[in-house]
């Protein structure tokens, strides 16, 4: 399959102008056009990680212009798993939004499609200024799905998001536009060759170019001091589509690490750019996330929380690229995905048997199925603060061993056991509030609300629950394959020759 | 050339910069358009400021332009063109909501 690499972008983007066509079309074909759209995502996903399985890096040019001159999408392991992890993600996310979240605007499953779209073009591509292109698709995807649903809150939240999103873009221009001025490309194989032959006297100006660039992958993750949007934003969006967002900042990790392992490994003055800062920004992260955990009102707050914990968790191994830490990050990469995705879909199933009090960690009416949801609940809260036998503690030791290697090993365990505490602390508050208060002695029994089955909802929650009993039961294929994803990103050289073939034989244009 | 096209950048990224930091939807809205003006800008530069050279290869040319960020400008501008339509008709639906166009509208304080 020679168009295997363009296929999870086209997909989505075939299903999505169908489903603009038929904007006036009743719901339920937009389910079947949507839902037939994410089935054939789902398989071209599984044949892409086979076809990477055994380490081939599938290039795929687009116009059949050659790099580093034409845009090419570049298919390695990392980017297969980062495409199947979003494929399996927009499973439940879909199912979940059949329960009646789709049926409050017209444009949810286009949005949906193009959302998807965008993310898989993210993963796949080999060009930094495409990078950019699939990013914004992304992000016009996720305006629209913030606000989705209406509401004062969401329209304040969404301009707050789109606008510090705007400036983060402008951002990402002036880099790309300073790093073309300086290196002359902006293919990403190509990038780390030409950062080689930089002159020592430029060499400040490319750095701070470079900070620029990683600046931006750094507010699209949510690390510290320009973190501070993702709780508002997602608590403020119905909440599938705030479990399809948990991969969004995702996407700002994978670009990162593209460009620290493509790019600023490749020379010596650029290599130790980011490890003296990463580290701590990474560990603040994690602090916040664990006080913002403890601050929160309602249970899609605790969940927004551990998205930043899980970001920060994932920054360390990106500060300090090894093939260990790297493929035990990417194991923790796609279990924390799963566990924080279905939280919030757990709290849509919570809030609605509970009436006015939604998923509020106050008093609040008996829930109509607590044993399923308690049941969900408890694998979920385990896995979520890292407890055995699930696969967050695999996913936690996994990165407290590659961690021991580390600048500051001690710290970086104490952040890693502390927040996983302070998450069963808060997770199990949160328990008593929903399942064992009401009706009990002491506590005001609030009156039951009147409540209508969401099966879907159900499936999607018993679907994700199921994924993460999985990865926790058989991690060897998923730990082995990140791990060779790991090594496969750190050899530089493999991924430029297929890219681009022998650097040194590349006609370059002459410039002042 | 060099000295007017950086100073010109500047003026404009300060001032989008400034405009940004309002209290006000319509301010922000204005700051991020600046902003985008100065990047176009930029990127159009960072193929070297040039004046009468093709940018196509002919024999014996010793100058040429680099047709590459025009593309990626054209790019740009479309881009931000559409979200700032976005951000503008969202920014409307904020406005027709809380009846004010402050940033903070409806939150507690």
């Amino acid at each position: 399959m020679a168009h295997l690499p363009i296929l999870p972008v086209l997909l989505p983007l075939l299903a999505a102008v169908l489903l603009l066509i038929g904007t006036s079309a009743d719901v339920g074909v937009k389910r079947a056009i949507s839902g037939s759209g994410i089935v054939l995502l789902v398989l071209a996903a599984a044949a892409q990680v086979a076809a990477a399985g055994d380490g081939t890096i599938s290039v795929y040019k687009l116009g059949d212009w050659p790099a580093p001159y034409g845009i090419v999408l570049v298919l390695d392991r990392l980017s297969a798993i980062m495409v199947a992890l979003t494929s399996l993600l927009s499973v439940p996310v879909f199912i979940a939004a059949t329960a009646g979240t789709d049926t409050r605007g017209p444009h949810f499953h286009a949005f949906l499609q193009f959302q998807l779209m965008g993310l898989n073009g993210a993963f796949l591509t080999g060009d930094l200024f495409n990078l950019f292109v699939f990013f914004e698709i992304l992000l016009l995807a996720s305006y629209g799905l913030l606000v989705h649903g209406g509401g004062l809150v969401r329209a304040r939240a969404g301009i707050a998001y789109v606008v510090l999103n705007l400036s983060g873009s402008a951002l990402f221009l002036i880099a790309l536009g300073l790093l073309y001025g300086f290196l002359g490309t902006l293919n990403m194989a190509d990038f780390g060759t030409q950062l080689q032959l930089v002159a020592p006297e430029d060499q400040g100006v490319v750095a701070v170019t470079c900070a620029l660039l990683v600046t931006v992958f750094l507010l699209k993750a949510a690390v510290l001091p320009i973190g501070f949007w993702l709780p508002h934003v997602y608590t403020a969006a119905t909440l599938p589509v705030a479990a399809l967002f948990v991969i969004m900042t995702k996407v700002g990790i994978y670009a990162l690490l593209r460009v620290v392992t493509i790019g600023l490994l490749a020379t010596p003055w650029s290599a130790g750019l980011l490890q003296p800062w990463l580290t701590w920004l990474a560990l603040g992260t994690i602090a916040i996330g664990a006080a913002g955990m403890l601050a929160a009102r309602s249970f899609a707050g605790i969940a927004a929380n551990l998205v930043l914990v899980s970001g920060g968790t994932l920054l360390l191994a990106v500060a300090e690229p090894t093939a260990v830490s790297i493929g035990a990050a990417l194991y923790y990469l796609v279990q924390s995905t799963l566990v924080t995705g279905a939280l919030f879909l757990l709290a849509d199933a919570i809030g609605r048997q509970r009436g006015a009090s939604e998923d509020d960690l106050g008093p609040g009416p008996r829930l109509h199925s607590y044993t399923v949801l308690g049941l969900i609940f408890l694998v979920l809260g385990v896995a979520a603060c890292g407890a055995p036998p699930l696969a967050g503690f695999i996913g936690k030791i996994m990165m407290m061993q590659a961690m021991e290697a580390s600048a500051y090993p001690a710290l970086v365990w104490v952040a890693l056991i502390l927040s996983g505490f302070v998450a069963a602390l808060v997770l199990a508050r949160a328990a008593s509030v929903f399942f064992w208060e009401p009706g009990a002695p002491g506590i005001e029994d609030k009156p039951d609300v009147p409540y209508l089955p969401a099966p879907g909802l159900t499936a999607a929650l018993v679907l994700m629950t199921m994924a993460i009993i999985t990865v926790s039961v058989v991690p060897a294929p998923v730990a082995s394959y990140a791990r060779a994803a790991a090594e496969q990103v750190l050899a530089r050289e493999a991924y430029v020759t297929s890219v681009t073939g022998d650097p040194a034989a590349v006609e370059r244009e002459r410039r002042p | 050339m060099e000295l007017l096209v950086s100073v010109a950048l500047g003026v404009l990224t300060a001032s989008g910069v400034y405009l940004i930091l309002r209290p006000t939807t319509f301010s922000v809205v204005l700051g991020l358009t600046l902003l985008s003006y100065a990047v176009n800008v930029l990127i159009f530069f960072s193929g070297r400021l040039k004046a009468t050279a093709p940018p196509l290869t002919v024999e014996g040319l010793s100058r040429q332009a680099d047709p590459l960020p025009q593309a990626l400008v054209l790019t740009a501008i479309v881009i931000g063109f559409g979200m700032t339509a976005y951000l503008l008709a969202l920014a409307l639906k904020g406005k027709a909501e809380s009846g004010t166009d402050h940033v903070d509208a409806g939150e507690p304080r």
